[in-house]
């Protein structure tokens, strides 16, 4: 248990912005996933996708890290930022994109 | 696998019994719904922790019997 918080930790530590996913960035394994990897490419910030479906170990550690049940979870700058509603919220309101700025994260597009 | 509206409604009410509850079955298949859930208990939190608080009270069904709870929550408007 503790080896895979240590896998997790230093994934989010070594990677500006993570999203723990079904699938991957191309080719999303479940809507919820697609929808949080299609904000962040319309966005155009750069992420690491962490494919779950291909890591049990992960898939279920990432719900006791996280202390959150589900999948996808995104992560910027070592900090849980949600999962798809809060994603997705967060980028309607404009907030998501301020975030990235804040963060001193670049992103492609101008929002 | 699937889980009846009232119960995650009872469920949600029995950890924050101030909430209004709304919760839509949005494929008719009992398996995957959208909730809105107004509560002062809310009031000073963060979205990540207004959700964790909905899980918590869901008592480990979601992302287990529960798989789909499109989750939106806020605070009553004064």
């Amino acid at each position: 248990m503790s080896d895979v918080n240590a896998r997790i930790e230093a994934e989010v530590k070594n990677n500006d912005v993570v999203l723990f996913m079904k699938g991957t960035p191309q080719f999303p394994m479940c809507g919820f996933s697609g929808q949080v990897a299609q904000i962040l490419g319309y966005i155009g910030v750069p992420y690491k996708g962490v494919n779950v479906l291909e890591d049990q170990e992960i898939r279920e550690g990432i719900k006791a890290f996280s202390n959150w049940p589900t999948i996808p979870q995104l992560y910027v700058k070592g900090e849980f930022i949600g999962g798809c509603d809060i994603t997705r919220e967060m980028f309607q309101a404009g907030e998501l994109q301020a975030l990235f700025e804040e963060k001193g994260i670049a992103v492609k597009q101008a929002s | 696998m699937a889980m009846d509206a009232h119960e995650i409604e009872r469920m949600i009410k029995a950890a924050l019994p101030d909430a209004a509850i709304e919760i839509k079955d949005l494929a008719g298949d009992g398996d995957h719904y959208a909730a809105t859930v107004v509560s002062a208990a809310f009031k000073g939190k963060t979205r990540v922790q207004q959700h964790q608080m909905v899980y918590a009270a869901l008592q480990g069904n979601m992302g287990g019997v529960l798989h789909a709870l499109a989750l939106t929550t806020s605070v009553p408007q004064d």
